[in-house]
């Protein structure tokens, strides 16, 4: 599956059937032990860049964006009994699938070496 | 404007910490983690850096009647070698800072003021000075400080920095013959002291409490710590325009000493009438966190309230919140509730003091 990655850390690793959305390696790690995550219901609309949700550690709330348009079809329902997957493996521990609207939004992403050439530089 | 650093700052950095700027400082958010940090104090022992915190000496004749005209608590009520906790209030009761006194002698007190306000503080404390014999000196470059607190803290002080603190009762200090000044004091809930030193003195203590393996701990862990245990954060719970009486903290206000003190006729006019508004705590029925400045409803739907502080509680194990509610809502067990981002999440009125203190006295 590709990946491609918004730089406020969300991945989309794309498959036939859609996308499913996360947070990256990095974003785990900062957040901390992740206590909850706020995840939309399946039918909503997500835009591309548009806030869809919440992902909570005990420090803070960060919103998480949508790198694409489209609905949401499936939510990963693991996450409200164990939000820690998400910091135990954050590239398995997807948060929602959604279809693609657009596939020419992805071009509008980073791939795998663009998005770490943009770590390095935080 | 560049954050300012404190002497402890390489140590920070050569630890991995996470820095962020906190009240014009650049300052350890987290080391090993926030919960791990949180339960060391809670179970054992940590160590904070809080050197960012101001210090100011208030001397000569009439440094008492000065302290007590500025200060809600009394300080005529402290023997030597003893601190309080209180305010200092305007003329209308809002709070310029919350802060310890330490009374030396009754011509010689130690303040110690929020970093975030040590601008604003000293501005104010000077301008009240008019008719009292008294010097002001800001002493916040020759202190730094760092806060041991858990219940190991009285073994650690001894095996680690050979000081023998035994003899120090809850909230009172002894002055070291090297003039480090150590008191039974504390923002965590738990047994602990407070070490106030010289920069370089409070380096070596640090080196050698890392040396002995004592955790080094945050300001993320520091907030909820003193969150759990109902402290205060000015800021958060305490401001300009938010009196003592409506944060609950009517205990430090001490209405009745003699000659009084700068706000307290609001305060006791406030007392009397009863605040309009209350600071309560919340048990939140969700696995959502409700963070400062979300907005607390009636059952209805109206606006009554916001949140001050709010977390995910690692010693409680459950969503709680310290917020602002109009007085009407206050009672323990009122339903109300939270919004947190799309959603409402049900709320009662609990208790606000989360997590009982231990602390030694």
């Amino acid at each position: 599956m590709e990946i491609y990655y918004l730089p406020s850390h969300e991945y989309i690793k794309v498959d036939d059937g859609g996308g499913y959305i996360g947070v990256s390696e990095y974003a785990a790690k900062q957040l901390g032990a992740v206590t909850y995550v706020d995840m939309p219901e399946v039918g909503d609309d997500l835009e591309a860049g548009e806030e869809f949700g919440a992902i909570e550690s005990r420090k803070a709330a960060s919103d998480l964006y949508s790198p694409v348009t489209g609905e949401v079809l499936e939510v990963n329902e693991e996450l409200e009994d164990d939000p820690k997957l998400i910091n135990n493996a954050p590239l398995e521990a997807w948060i929602v699938k959604v279809s693609i609207a657009d596939t020419t939004e992805l071009d509008e992403l980073m791939d795998q070496e663009a998005y770490d050439e943009y770590l390095a530089t935080l | 404007m560049e954050p300012k650093q404190t002497c402890l700052h390489d140590r920070h950095i050569s630890l991995g910490a996470s820095m962020s700027p906190f009240a014009g400082y650049d300052m350890p958010i987290e080391y090993a983690g926030l919960d791990a940090e949180h339960t060391s104090v809670r179970t054992v022992c940590g160590v904070f850096d809080v050197s960012h915190m101001g210090e100011v000496d208030i001397k000569r004749p009439d440094a008492l009647r000065f302290v007590n005209h500025i200060f809600t608590n009394d300080a005529a009520a402290l023997v030597d070698g003893q601190c309080a906790y209180g305010m200092m209030t305007r003329e209308d009761g809002g709070t310029v800072d919350d802060l310890l006194v330490y009374r030396r002698s009754e011509h010689d007190f130690m303040l110690v003021i929020n970093a975030s306000n040590t601008e604003k503080d000293i501005a104010w404390i000077l301008s009240q000075t008019k008719g009292f014999d008294v010097e002001v000196s800001d002493r916040c470059a020759d202190f730094g400080q760092l806060a041991v607190q858990g219940p190991d803290s009285e073994g650690m002080m001894l095996d680690v920095l050979g000081i023998d603190c035994s003899g120090i009762e809850f909230y009172h200090f002894v002055t070291l013959p090297d003039l480090t000044i150590v008191s039974r004091t504390g923002y965590t809930g738990e047994d602990g002291f407070e070490i106030y030193a010289a920069p370089g003195k409070i380096v070596e203590m640090w080196d050698k409490l890392m040396a002995a393996g004592i955790a080094p701990c945050g300001l993320g862990c520091r907030d909820t710590l003193r969150f759990e245990a109902g402290l205060p954060l000015y800021g958060d719970e305490l401001d300009d325009d938010i009196t003592p009486i409506e944060a609950g903290l009517g205990m430090f206000v001490k209405l009745d000493k003699p000659g009084g003190f700068i706000g307290r006729d609001a305060l006791a006019k406030q007392k009397v009438e009863g605040p309009r508004r209350k600071l309560v705590g919340l048990e939140i029925d969700s696995p959502a966190t409700a963070r400062h400045g979300f907005v607390v409803e009636d059952m209805d739907g109206a606006e009554v309230g916001y949140i001050t502080t709010g977390y995910n509680s690692i010693s409680v194990g459950k969503n709680i919140a310290m917020a602002f509610v109009d007085a009407r809502y206050a009672p323990l067990g009122t339903q109300l509730q939270v919004r947190i981002r799309r959603r409402m999440a049900p709320a009662k009125v609990i208790k606000k003091r989360f997590y009982t203190p231990n602390y030694k006295k």
